[in-house]
């Protein structure tokens, strides 16, 4: 291995396995202490990722996981997990390595290669907590690893590992998987995915404006926060026309109020011309049918559909393009929805109905049904994956 | 067309604000419609944005494409039969290439326009020319990478075109000596690419420490100062260091590009670079695309009249600039100056020089 390409941010590829009970009450007081230290770490609104990497690992948080979690009592760790975590989120590694974690497994973590504060901030709070010797059986099995495309890398750790798990979309699942791993290994990937919203037309009339401030307030955070860039950020907002009467325009008045609060947005010189690139590339292919473009500034674009395309993954935006169709029923929906699907994301439509059209109907895609405002939040099911299950070992007996 | 046929005969900086404005209402309201008609990818961009061509809208109405679109496709306004050139932008490995499409109309306006506008600026006579490059870059004419096609286009302002980088690159001393000897006395024209020049030529005599008396030369250069901007080289400083190394008194800097040969903007003896009859410029604001006003910096919208086999007349450029004043310039040319304030961050590494690597 060559060692000038890669560097140990804590510990070596030397770590200890010795599988833990999920949610065992070493990794739970671990982060809940961690949680505290990162939150005493950072300035307030500083980096509101780490926050809420605080405020997902406390305590009471992880417990009431734990309770929708079945036979804690009756699985361990599968042993040493290996995460290679995508570059363009600075704190998904965290997440990556506290599923580790609470699944009761030892950690290879491999963080961005881009130098961001946070990765320092959480890696320095981490080795700090390590240094308390109760910890101890955690800093053996831990380790943060920064390097470069290496697959010589990759093979080696890929081999030692007893599950995989890949971030950063199907280029990096495409390349990690040349190197390959022991035949018992078993592996979470996290591919491209395509995520959507659903809003009734009367709830939007209907509500006070208060409460379409916090609608819009909740959609800029699922969006423009990571300039649309994450898997889970809807791109296409689907109308569900359960509103007959003329006068109100419910999706101007939606627009407009998610304009006001995208005020703040750093809208820099580049993202407009990107975006306004899509949206020339988008029409002068003539892929997508179109019917009109409602336009606030440059900040926000509402494109909207003449007819749904098969594939309604291909409607995709940055900073502030979204894409926006009518339909009359829920199950209209049905012959879109393919395995690329995500997230669904709903406000004044009942979620049980969302449920039912993806259980009854045999969908290949829609993983997540999640109201407007938590798009990003991460957690132990993910992607389809029930995470913790996935990298555990259940004993049964009889 | 035939009204755009008129100015091709008058001065290339001899319309004002006034004549411009009805001059432009009539011209770009054809060229949208012949892009309209012969290229559907422009249709479906007029359509979605519901643009009215036929009212002859006022300049600043008109749509603009980001200049980018030449690189995502292959925007033809004429049948592919009709085209006699094809012009790239010179990308780099892992660079995706602007391609634009020439018929021989497009081509030879604009090289006529181009001598219009240079001789108005530099003066009317065929100068004896150094080109500060290497013979190497025009070797392929079949495809014109920018570099080359600048080459081309501006060694016709020149006679006796010589070299002065040989195909490594490397500055050709006994070469230049020999040309400037042959020469004496004259007026020489040296034409190259910001960057190139100041890399290949500039660095190169300082290092060897040799000076050459050009003080009765014109430096032209054109390409963009991105790469000079990291060492904190702007367009002044660019100036007097030239000065330094050869006496070079005139330095006349344009600014173009690959999408728009030919209509370029010049940089005039006071300093200030200009729009001509067959060119504008709109600065917009980045986050609504407002009109600019002078002294406010924005993205730089370029107009040409010149485009027919492609839909290029109206580009929405990645640099930054600013108005300086219409009509208003004291060396009395009519038309908009404005000036160069730099690329937008994180953008694609464009311009002719700017992706040249060093070795």
């Amino acid at each position: 291995m060559r060692s000038d390409s890669v560097q140990w941010l804590l510990g070596t590829d030397n770590v200890v396995i010795c599988p833990m009970k999920p949610y065992s009450d070493l990794a739970v007081e671990f982060l809940d202490e961690l949680s505290s230290l990162l939150r005493k770490s950072v300035k307030p609104g500083e980096y509101p990722d780490i926050i809420s990497l605080a405020f997902w690992c406390r305590k009471g948080n992880v417990l009431k996981l734990k309770e929708r979690t079945l036979d804690v009592d009756s699985s361990l760790g599968k042993g040493l997990v290996f995460h290679i975590t995508p570059s363009n989120v600075p704190v998904n590694f965290a997440f990556s390595f506290f599923f580790g974690l609470l699944s009761g497994n030892s950690n290879i973590v491999r963080v961005p290669s881009k130098d961001y504060p946070q990765t320092d901030i959480i890696c320095g709070a981490i080795a700090k907590m390590l240094e308390n010797e109760k910890y101890n059986k955690i800093k053996v099995g831990t380790a943060f690893v920064k390097y470069g495309h290496d697959q010589v890398i990759t093979d080696r750790l890929s081999l030692m590992a007893d599950a995989r798990v890949i971030w950063g979309g199907d280029e990096s699942i495409k390349n990690i998987r040349k190197s390959p791993l022991k035949s018992k290994a078993t592996e979470i990937v996290f591919a491209d995915r395509y995520s959507f919203g659903v809003i009734s037309e009367a709830a939007v009339v209907n509500a006070s404006d208060e409460e379409i401030r916090s609608l819009a307030h909740s959609f800029y955070n699922d969006t423009y926060l990571m300039d649309q860039n994450a898997c889970s950020t809807p791109h296409l907002i689907l109308w569900l026309k359960d509103f007959k009467r003329d006068g109100i325009d419910p999706r101007k008045r939606f627009w407009q109020a998610v304009y006001e609060e995208a005020g703040h947005y750093d809208l820099e010189p580049i993202k407009a011309v990107d975006k306004f690139t899509d949206y020339c590339n988008m029409v002068m292919k003539g892929n997508v049918s179109i019917s009109y473009t409602n336009k606030w500034d440059n900040l926000l674009y509402a494109i909207g559909l003449e007819e749904m395309t098969t594939d309604i993954t291909v409607m995709r935006g940055r900073f502030g393009m979204f894409y926006e169709a009518g339909i009359e029923e829920l199950n209209q929906l049905v012959p879109y929805i393919n395995s690329k699907v995500q997230t669904a994301m709903y406000y004044g439509v009942d979620k049980e109905a969302l449920k039912s059209m993806v259980l009854d109907n045999g969908l290949t895609g829609i993983d997540r049904i999640v109201p407007f405002g938590k798009a990003l939040d991460i957690g132990v099911f993910w992607d389809g994956y029930d995470i913790i299950g996935q990298l555990s070992r259940r004993i049964s007996f009889e | 067309m035939e009204r755009r046929y008129q100015l091709f005969n008058e001065k290339a900086f001899s319309l004002d604000k006034q004549g411009k404005r009805e001059y432009y209402r009539d011209i770009l309201s054809q060229l949208c419609a012949k892009h309209y008609e012969g290229c559907p990818e422009y249709k479906r961009f007029i359509d979605a944005i519901g643009f009215d061509y036929e009212a002859k809208p006022d300049i600043e109405d008109y749509p603009f494409i980001p200049v980018r679109m030449f690189k995502e496709l292959e925007l033809l306004s004429v049948p592919k039969e009709q085209v006699v050139k094809i012009m790239t932008s010179s990308g780099t490995t892992g660079q995706q290439v602007s391609k634009i499409f020439l018929d021989k109309i497009t081509s030879v306006n604009q090289s006529k326009i181009l001598m219009k506008i240079t001789t108005d600026m530099l003066g009317g006579q065929r100068f004896p020319m150094l080109v500060i490059d290497s013979k190497n870059v025009i070797k392929d004419r079949k495809m014109f990478s920018a570099r080359g096609a600048g080459i081309l286009g501006f060694s016709m302002l020149g006679r006796d075109t010589t070299y002065a980088l040989d195909e490594n690159m490397k500055l050709d001393i006994e070469t230049i000596k020999a040309f400037l000897e042959k020469h004496k006395g004259e007026t020489i024209l040296m034409f190259g690419f910001t960057f190139i020049i100041w890399e290949h030529f500039y660095k190169e005599l300082l290092k060897q420490g040799e000076t050459l008396d050009i003080s009765k030369g014109i430096l032209l250069h054109g390409g963009g100062f991105k790469k000079l901007i990291e060492e904190a080289v702007d367009n002044e400083t660019y100036k007097e260091k030239l000065r330094q190394v050869c006496g070079v008194e005139r330095v006349c800097n344009y600014y173009g590009m690959v999408e728009q040969t030919g209509s370029i903007y010049m940089e005039c003896e006071c300093g200030r670079l200009h729009t001509s009859n067959f060119s504008d410029i709109i600065i917009r604001n980045p986050r609504d695309f407002s009109v600019c006003k002078s002294g406010e910096q924005g993205l730089i919208q370029l107009v040409s009249t010149l485009p027919d086999s492609y839909p290029g007349y109206s580009i929405l450029s990645e640099d930054i600039g600013e108005l300086i004043g219409e009509d208003d310039c004291p060396c009395k040319r009519y038309g908009k100056t404005f000036k160069i304030i730099g690329r937008i961050k994180k953008a694609e590494v464009r311009g002719c020089s700017d992706t040249y690597e060093k070795r």
